[in-house]
């Protein structure tokens, strides 16, 4: 009888296996290819916050903040006395200095946590990561060590494999992203670390450490899963923002009613 | 501006190529997971214009001489437009050889048709039909007197949405022409510098019956032999690329030719714009270089600029009439 359920359990195990093991790549580390998503509410803040309204009254509970326990390692940035109060002067201003509302590119890592999906493709030595947010497009080199010719909204992007992590230096910033709809901020001195590591077969424990020495007293890091999107015949569908941000850039240059 | 000679004539031309295809098969650079590897970043960049010059009927190739002569004109009048004069629009806008804008700062392959359209044997793209052209007077008449009213009457490029070079079908621009090709088991995203990343599932499956409509269009691919075949239908309506509607159906063919080059072919069919169906075939270069992001909303003063301008304009119009 032991002997029996013994089989059935290998039984089980070998057909199951596939599904339990995280997908591997043709060159055996692990393939994030596929789409994904985290399930936070870090985009409205990395803090630990409650819920709050919104900031447009009109809009009432629609579009207002979602609690979250936040996703920072240690709950709080450690930001210098001078860049809090930045960050403060950000969130006081955030409806109309947030990059976001102008559909500017949502930067690293931001562009991960923003309330859409993104999909990784994986070669051997390139890892790319297409976000539906603005249509923003990542290179990512493995081996790489590409210094960035002038700075970007995306960063420069190199890669190496640490055991099954797929670890990503990001510089070249240009300081005009910001962190969340909270107003933080990292500067264009920023170093980013992200981190990819396999969790579960339709999980990745995302983790990123941002250094900055002209922001924070101390290197930081902040970190979530991002869940696969497993539903048949998903695609990306386009979220091309330009349009809807033309009033708020715009508006004021319109000809005037006659 | 220095002449930049960087186009090396190789032994072979472009059918050559082709008719070479089947023996280089072997050598076709391939993926890890098999197959045929089309990544990297590309210049759109070709010497042959997009429709055919009308004298030269349907004679597709130059031949050997006529193309130097030809390329050389090209290059000399692309030359010609880097010297600006100070203080012309032309100076303050864009000096094309400063920012290896113009067509004698690119890669190019060698190219010796004498147009990128190969369908119709004209070379030309076949006149719009009465609906199309009832389309476009209908768009014009909007904006006819109102084109500096708002963003909404300025171009979808000026405005950021999409430019007609990188849509599918995608053609050589004034400038930037280039683009990058990612890949992954089952997957190719092919990205124009000024575009959005077009995702292309490779596995064969059609597309989907009910398409919502995509500035892109959506797209399925799948592979015959080590050709990418990729069919794009499902526009947004305002696309309107070069006047077709959203019902345009668009065919792409890319293979790779040699280390350096690439094929691209395309067909676009709407017949509520165009009697029958165009198309043609390009050389993509390898580009030895990786892309720069394209910011373009990001960095918009012209839009901005255009307006007030306008606006300027406009209160300077009406303190005239005010005594």
């Amino acid at each position: 009888m032991k002997a029996l359920t013994l089989l059935a359990l290998f039984a089980l195990q070998a057909t199951a296996a596939p599904q339990d093991e995280f997908p591997r790549a043709a060159d055996g580390h692990p393939d994030f290819s596929g789409v994904w998503q985290t399930i936070t509410t870090a985009h409205w803040n990395l803090e630990p916050h409650i819920a709050a309204p919104g900031g447009v009254p009109a809009l009432g509970a629609q579009f207002a903040v979602a609690p979250g326990l936040g996703v920072v390692v240690g709950d709080r940035i450690p930001y210098k006395p001078e860049a809090l109060a930045q960050r403060d002067t950000n969130f006081a201003n955030r409806l109309t200095a947030d990059p976001e509302t102008n559909c500017y590119l949502g930067g690293v890592p931001r562009s991960t946590y923003m309330p859409y999906p993104l999909q990784i493709f994986q070669s051997s030595d390139i890892v790319s990561i297409a976000y539906q947010y603005a249509t923003g497009l990542r290179r990512i080199d493995i081996g790489g060590t590409y210094e960035a010719p002038l700075d970007s909204w995306m960063g420069w992007s190199n890669a190496k494999w640490e055991g099954d992590t797929l670890v990503v230096e990001v510089t070249g910033f240009n300081g005009q992203t910001w962190l969340d709809r909270a107003g933080n901020y990292a500067s264009a001195a920023a170093k980013v670390t992200e981190r990819y590591t396999p969790l579960s077969p339709n999980h990745i424990q995302y983790e990123a450490t941002i250094e900055d020495p002209s922001v924070y007293t101390e290197a930081w890091s902040i970190r979530m899963p991002l869940y696969r999107i497993v539903d048949d015949n998903y695609r990306l569908l386009e979220f091309k923002c330009e349009p809807f941000a033309e009033e708020k850039l715009y508006g004021h240059l319109r000809k005037p009613a006659e | 501006m220095s002449f930049a000679p960087v186009h090396n004539f190789r032994l072979t031309t472009l059918i050559a190529s082709v008719m070479l295809a089947s023996a280089a098969h072997a050598q076709q650079p391939r993926t890890a997971w098999g197959e045929p590897d089309l990544a990297g970043a590309y210049s759109e960049f070709t010497l042959a214009p997009l429709e055919r010059p009308v004298e030269l009927g349907t004679k597709e190739f130059f031949t050997a001489q006529e193309a130097r002569e030809y390329q050389q004109r090209v290059l000399e009048e692309a030359d010609q437009d880097d010297e600006t004069v100070a203080g012309t629009q032309e100076d303050v806008h864009y000096d094309m050889g400063t920012f290896s804008l113009s067509a004698n700062e690119g890669r190019t392959s060698e190219n010796f048709r004498t147009s990128i359209i190969t369908t119709p044997a004209n070379g030309r793209i076949p006149p719009l039909t009465e609906a199309a052209l009832t389309r476009q007077k209908a768009r014009n008449a909007i904006r006819a007197g109102h084109e500096f009213d708002g963003p909404e009457m300025r171009s979808l490029s000026e405005r950021c949405v999409v430019w007609t070079s990188t849509l599918p079908p995608i053609l050589p621009g004034g400038y930037n022409s280039n683009l990058q090709i990612f890949q992954s088991p089952g997957y190719v995203v092919i990205q124009g510098e000024m575009g959005d990343p077009r995702i292309i599932p490779t596995d064969g499956k059609p597309l989907p019956d009910k398409l919502l409509p995509q500035w892109n269009g959506t797209s399925a691919g799948r592979w015959e032999g080590d050709t990418l075949v990729v069919q794009t239908a499902g526009f947004h309506p305002n696309a309107a690329w070069r006047n077709a509607s959203e019902h345009m159906k668009v065919t792409e063919r890319i293979t790779r030719v040699d280390a350096d080059t690439l094929e691209y072919q395309f067909q676009v069919e709407d017949p509520t714009t165009w009697a029958e169906p165009w198309g043609g075939v390009y050389p993509l270069t390898d580009l030895d270089g990786i892309l720069f992001e394209y910011a373009c909303t990001e960095g918009n003063y012209g839009m901005a600029n255009i307006l007030s301008g306008q606006r300027a304009l406009e209160r300077e119009a009406a303190a005239k009439v005010q005594p």
